[in-house]
C-alpha cells in the first residue's frame, strides 16, 4: 500500500470515528450502525461472489445461525461470552457443512444448491417453533460490556460495531493480497489451468467459503445485537438476494465494493421505506436495472471513470460482476 | 387407517400439482440452463388472475377452468414478455439471467401484495368437483382426484408433445445440445421464448388449480419455488419422467412430513437433495450443468 | 530408468476409440516428438498423460511410479508441467503476475492468507527471471490481455519451465506463430538443460523435426510408425498417413 493510501485509509477511520459525535440524530447514528455491519456481511459475500467466482444464494442462512444461537443462548440464560463464541464455532460448523455440499458443484449449480440450503436454515427457523419460536423470533435483552463498556446506546454500539468493521476490513484486505487470495482469484478465472499448476482447487475455495462464513457470522451476531431481536425474515431468500445486491452495486472482485454497496442499499432502504410501502418492488427493480445496465457495479465503473478521464490509455478491464462463472 | 389412505391421496394431489409447476421447470433449466427464480411467482400469479377472473372481469363470470386457463395464459404472455425483453438482452450470460429473475420475482410479488392485498384468498372448489367419493368407509374428496386426473392428463400430453412433435424434438435436440442445435438450423432463442411462456403457463395453470387446495396468499411463491428446486434436483433436468417421479417423492415427504413432524417438515423435504448431492452429484442435472 | 512410460493405454468416448492401445517409454532427458494428422489423438493423450482424462486401461508411470489414479495436481508436483494448444492463461493479470501463479503451485506459499503476495521478494526475483529467460523481462507488467499472440505462447512455456519440470509436455507450441515467433520458441525450447525430458505434439513436421530425437506417428488413437528422425521419415506408413490411405 502507497503512504498515500494509507494516509487515505487513516483519514476516513478518523472520520467513521467522529461520525457519531458530529451527528446530533440517534436515527442517523443507527443507521451508520447498520451499513457497517452489513459490510461486514457484504465484505463476507464478496469473498465467494468476487474473489472465489461463486455466487451464493444461501448466505443469510448462514448470517442467521449466528444470531439465532446468540439470541437462543441468551434467552436460556447463557452470559455473551458463551454465546458469541458458541454463535462463531457454530457458524462455521454449518458452513462447512454448506461448503461440503455445494462446492461439489460451480457455476449455476452452486447458486441452485447454496439457495436450497439457505431456504432449508428459514425452514427450521421458521418451522421449529419449539427451538426458534417461529415467526414471533426471540429478543435480546441486553448487550455485551466488552471491557466495562456498555453498549446499551446508539452511539457505544456504533463504535464497538466501527471497531468490528476496521478489523474485518483488515483481516479482508490481508487475505485478498495473500498468496491464498491470489490463487482463489486464479481458481475463479481458470480453474483447470489451476489444477493443472499443482493448486488445490476444491480446498483453496474450501478455505474461501470458510473465511466468508466467519465474517458473515461475526455480521450476524452484530446484527442480532443490534435489533435486539431476530426472527425467520432475516434468513429469508430476500435477506440473501439483498446481500448479493449489496455485493454487485458497488462491485464485486473489489474490496470498496460491498462496503459502498452495503451503504448504499442500506440507505435506500430506509429511505424508501418513509416514503414508498413496497421496499421488495424496489430491491426487485434496482437489482434488474443493475444487472442490465451496469453489471460491473459502482465502484469499478466510477474507478473506470476517474481513470479515463484522467489517463488515456493503459487501463485495466474492470471484471464484469456477472462475469458467467466456469464450471 | 382412513387417515393414512386421505393423506396418501393428498400427497398424490399435491404431486400431481408440484409436477405441473416443476416440468416447466425443469424443460426451463434443461434448455436455457438458468434455474428460473420467477417460477413461484408465476404459480402465485396464476392464481390471483384465476380468483380475479373467478369474481367476475370485464362484466363476465368465468367458469373455474375457463379462468385457469385464461389465467394461465396471460402468465404464459407474461413470461414470453420476460424472455424476450430481459433474458434475451443478456443471451449466453446465464448468471446475469438468473439474477434478473430473482429481481422479477420481487417485483412480482409487491405487486401482487399492491393488487390483492396481504390478506390470503381462498379459491372456491368448483361445483362440479365440490363432492366426495365414498370407496368402502374412506371419504375423498372429488377435487384432489381429479386435480390427479388433470396432472396426468398434462404429463402424457407433455410427453406427447416431446416425443412426437417436431416442437418437441427441437426442444430436446436443444437440452443435449444448444450448439450443435443451432448448427443444424434450430431458432434457439425462438425456442427459448416458446418454452419459458409454456413453462410459466404451467406453472399459473398449476397455481390456479391448487387454488382450493392452497389458497393464494403473499409468500406462495415463495412456499413453491424451492419445491420445484428440489423436484428438479431429484429428478433431473429437462427430464419430465425424473419430474414426474420427483414430484411424486416430494409430495408424500411434504404431506407426511407436516403430519408426522411439522416442526422438522421443511428440512425432511430437502433431506433427499443432500442425499442426491452427497451420493451422485453427477447424476445431478443429467450431467448438463454440472 | 524411463521419464515417461505409457503402457497399453486405451480411452473411447461412447463408440469412438480415442486412444487404442497406446505403449509410449521416452527415456530421461529425450526431445520426442508426437507428430499424426488432425484428430489422431495427440491431444488427447496428453490429457491422458496428465490426468485430465483416466484411461479405459492401461497405465502412465513417471520415473517409474504409477500415476495413473494420482490426480492432476499431484503430478505437476512430481515434476509434470504441460503447455495447452489454446491458451488459457490470466488475461486479466499481468505476465509477471501468470509466471508468480505458476511458481507459487509448487511452493507452500500457496496456502498462507496472512503475507502479502506483492513483498515476496525472492518470488518476485524468480519471476523476472523466468521473463528474462523467454527475453518478455520489459513486459512484466503488461497485462496478457495486450500481449501479443506469441508473447502469450512464450509467456506459456516459460511458466511451463518456471516450475523446473522433470519432464515437460509441450502441445503445439508453434501454433499460429509467424516464422520469426517460431525463431523465438525454437531458441526457447533448445535452450532448455539436457536433463529435462521433453514430449511435444507439432501437427507440422518441418518445424520440429529437427528438435527431435525419436519421433512417434499417431493416427486414430494408435502408434504407427516409432523410431528416429530417419527412420520415421523413411517409413512407407508415414507417407500413408499424411497423404492418405
Amino acid at each position: 500500500m502507497t503512504s498515500r493510501s494509507i494516509g487515505a485509509c487513516v483519514a476516513i477511520a478518523v472520520a467513521l470515528v467522529a461520525l457519531p459525535y458530529a451527528i446530533k440524530e440517534v436515527y442517523y447514528v443507527n443507521i451508520a450502525s447498520q451499513i457497517l455491519l452489513y459490510a461486514i456481511f457484504a465484505l463476507g459475500l464478496n469473498i465467494l461472489v468476487g474473489y472465489a467466482g461463486l455466487v451464493s444464494l444461501g448466505h443469510a442462512g448462514l448470517f442467521g445461525i449466528a444470531a439465532y444461537i446468540v439470541a437462543y443462548l441468551l434467552s436460556s440464560g447463557h452470559g455473551h461470552a458463551v454465546a458469541i463464541v458458541t454463535a462463531l464455532v457454530g457458524s462455521l460448523a454449518a458452513t462447512a457443512g454448506f461448503a461440503a455440499l455445494s462446492l461439489r458443484a460451480t457455476g449455476i449449480s452452486f447458486i441452485m444448491i447454496t439457495l436450497a440450503l439457505g431456504e432449508i436454515i428459514w425452514g427450521l427457523a421458521y418451522r421449529w417453533i419449539s427451538l426458534t419460536n417461529g415467526d414471533n423470533g426471540i429478543s435480546v435483552a441486553t448487550r455485551p460490556a466488552p471491557f466495562g463498556f456498555a453498549l446499551g446506546d446508539a452511539r457505544s454500539f456504533y463504535v464497538a460495531t466501527l471497531i468490528v468493521f476496521l478489523l474485518a476490513v483488515a483481516a479482508a484486505a490481508i487475505f485478498v493480497r495473500s498468496p491464498l487470495g491470489a490463487a482463489l482469484c486464479g481458481t475463479r478465472d481458470q480453474p483447470r489451468r489451476m489444477n493443472a499448476l499443482g493448486y488445490h482447487v476444491w480446498a483453496i475455495r474450501f478455505w474461501a467459503f470458510m473465511f466468508s462464513g466467519l465474517l458473515t457470522a461475526i455480521a450476524g451476531i452484530l446484527f442480532v445485537y443490534y435489533s435486539e431481536f431476530i426472527s425467520p425474515q432475516a434468513l429469508a431468500l430476500t435477506a440473501s438476494a439483498e446481500a448479493l445486491l449489496m455485493v454487485i452495486s458497488g462491485g464485486a472482485g473489489t474490496l470498496l465494493g460491498p462496503i459502498v454497496g452495503a451503504a448504499l442499499v442500506v440507505i435506500v432502504k430506509n429511505v424508501a421505506s418513509a416514503y414508498v410501502e413496497r421496499w421488495n418492488f424496489m430491491l426487485g427493480a434496482i437489482f434488474v436495472a443493475i444487472v442490465v445496465f451496469m453489471p460491473e457495479g459502482l465502484v469499478p465503473g466510477a474507478m473506470r471513470l476517474t481513470r479515463s478521464l484522467f489517463r488515456a490509455s493503459g487501463r485495466r478491464k474492470a471484471a464484469p460482476v456477472a462475469a458467467e462463472p466456469r464450471p | 387407517m382412513t387417515f393414512w389412505l386421505l393423506l396418501t391421496v393428498n400427497s398424490v394431489t399435491f404431486g400431481g400439482l408440484l409436477f405441473l409447476l416443476s416440468a416447466g421447470f425443469a424443460l426451463i433449466v434443461g434448455l436455457m440452463r438458468i434455474p428460473n427464480l420467477t417460477h413461484g411467482s408465476m404459480f402465485m400469479l396464476g392464481a390471483y388472475f384465476g380468483t380475479t377472473l373467478l369474481s367476475g372481469t370485464l362484466g363476465i363470470r368465468f367458469s373455474f377452468w375457463l379462468a385457469a386457463l385464461i389465467a394461465a395464459l396471460e402468465v404464459a404472455v407474461l413470461g414470453a414478455l420476460m424472455e424476450r425483453l430481459l433474458l434475451r438482452r443478456l443471451a449466453g450470460q446465464q448468471l446475469a439471467q438468473v439474477l434478473v429473475t430473482l429481481g422479477v420475482s420481487f417485483m412480482v410479488a409487491d405487486l401482487c401484495l399492491m393488487g390483492w392485498g396481504g390478506d390470503p384468498i381462498s379459491v372456491a372448489t368448483p361445483p362440479g368437483l365440490a363432492g366426495f367419493v365414498r370407496v368402502g368407509s374412506a371419504v375423498f374428496p372429488l377435487y384432489r382426484l381429479a386435480v390427479i386426473a388433470v396432472a396426468v392428463v398434462f404429463a402424457i400430453a407433455l410427453w406427447l408433445m416431446l416425443e412426437r412433435t417436431r416442437l418437441g424434438a427441437m426442444i430436446r435436440a436443444g437440452v443435449d445440445d444448444p450448439q450443435m442445435a443451432r448448427v443444424v438450423g434450430i431458432r434457439v432463442s425462438q425456442l427459448f421464448t416458446i418454452v419459458f411462456a409454456l413453462g410459466a403457463g404451467l406453472a399459473g395453470f398449476a397455481g390456479m388449480i391448487g387454488g382450493p387446495i392452497l389458497s393464494v396468499y403473499p409468500g406462495l411463491d415463495q412456499d413453491m419455488l424451492p419445491l420445484a428446486l428440489v423436484v428438479v434436483i431429484l429428478g433431473g433436468t429437462g427430464n419430465l419422467l425424473g419430474s414426474f417421479v420427483g414430484s411424486i417423492i416430494i409430495g408424500f415427504i411434504y404431506n407426511f412430513g407436516q403430519a408426522l413432524l411439522p416442526e422438522l417438515a421443511y428440512f425432511i423435504l430437502f433431506l433427499p437433495m443432500v442425499l442426491v448431492l452427497v451420493l451422485r452429484p453427477q447424476g445431478l442435472f443429467g450431467g448438463q450443468i454440472l | 530408468m524411463s521419464a515417461l512410460a505409457v503402457k497399453n493405454l486405451s480411452k473411447s468416448f461412447g463408440g469412438l476409440r480415442v486412444t487404442s492401445n497406446v505403449n509410449l517409454t521416452v527415456e530421461r532427458g529425450e526431445r520426442r516428438l508426437i507428430i499424426g494428422p488432425n484428430g489422431a489423438g495427440k491431444t488427447t493423450l496428453f490429457n491422458l498423460i496428465t490426468g485430465e482424462l483416466s484411461p479405459d486401461a492401461g497405465s502412465v508411470s513417471l520415473f517409474e511410479r504409477d500415476i495413473t489414479r494420482l490426480p492432476i495436481r499431484k503430478r505437476t508436483h512430481l515434476g509434470m508441467a504441460r503447455t495447452y494448444q489454446i491458451i488459457t492463461l490470466f488475461a486479466r493479470d499481468s505476465i509477471q503476475h501468470n509466471v508468480t501463479l505458476a511458481l507459487l503451485g509448487l511452493s507452500s506459499l500457496r496456502w498462507n492468507p496472512f503475507i502479502a503476495l506483492a513483498r515476496q521478494s525472492q518470488l518476485a526475483a524468480q519471476a523476472r527471471e523466468a521473463l528474462q529467460r523467454i527475453g518478455l523481462q520489459h513486459l512484466a507488467e503488461r497485462p496478457l490481455a495486450q500481449t501479443s499472440y506469441g508473447e502469450r505462447r512464450r509467456v506459456e512455456i516459460a511458466m511451463a519451465l518456471a516450475q523446473n519440470p522433470k519432464l515437460v509436455l509441450l502441445d503445439e507450441p508453434f501454433a499460429g506463430l509467424s516464422i520469426d515467433e517460431r525463431q523465438d520458441v525454437r531458441k526457447l525450447l533448445l535452450a532448455i538443460p539436457r536433463e529435462v525430458t521433453i514430449v511435444m505434439i507439432e501437427h507440422d513436421m518441418d518445424v520440429a523435426l529437427d528438435l527431435a530425437d525419436r519421433i512417434t506417428l499417431l493416427h486414430f488413437g494408435e502408434v504407427i510408425v516409432e523410431g528416429t528422425r530417419a527412420e520415421v521419415v523413411a517409413d512407407r506408413r508415414t507417407r500413408e498417413v499424411y497423404l492418405g490411405e
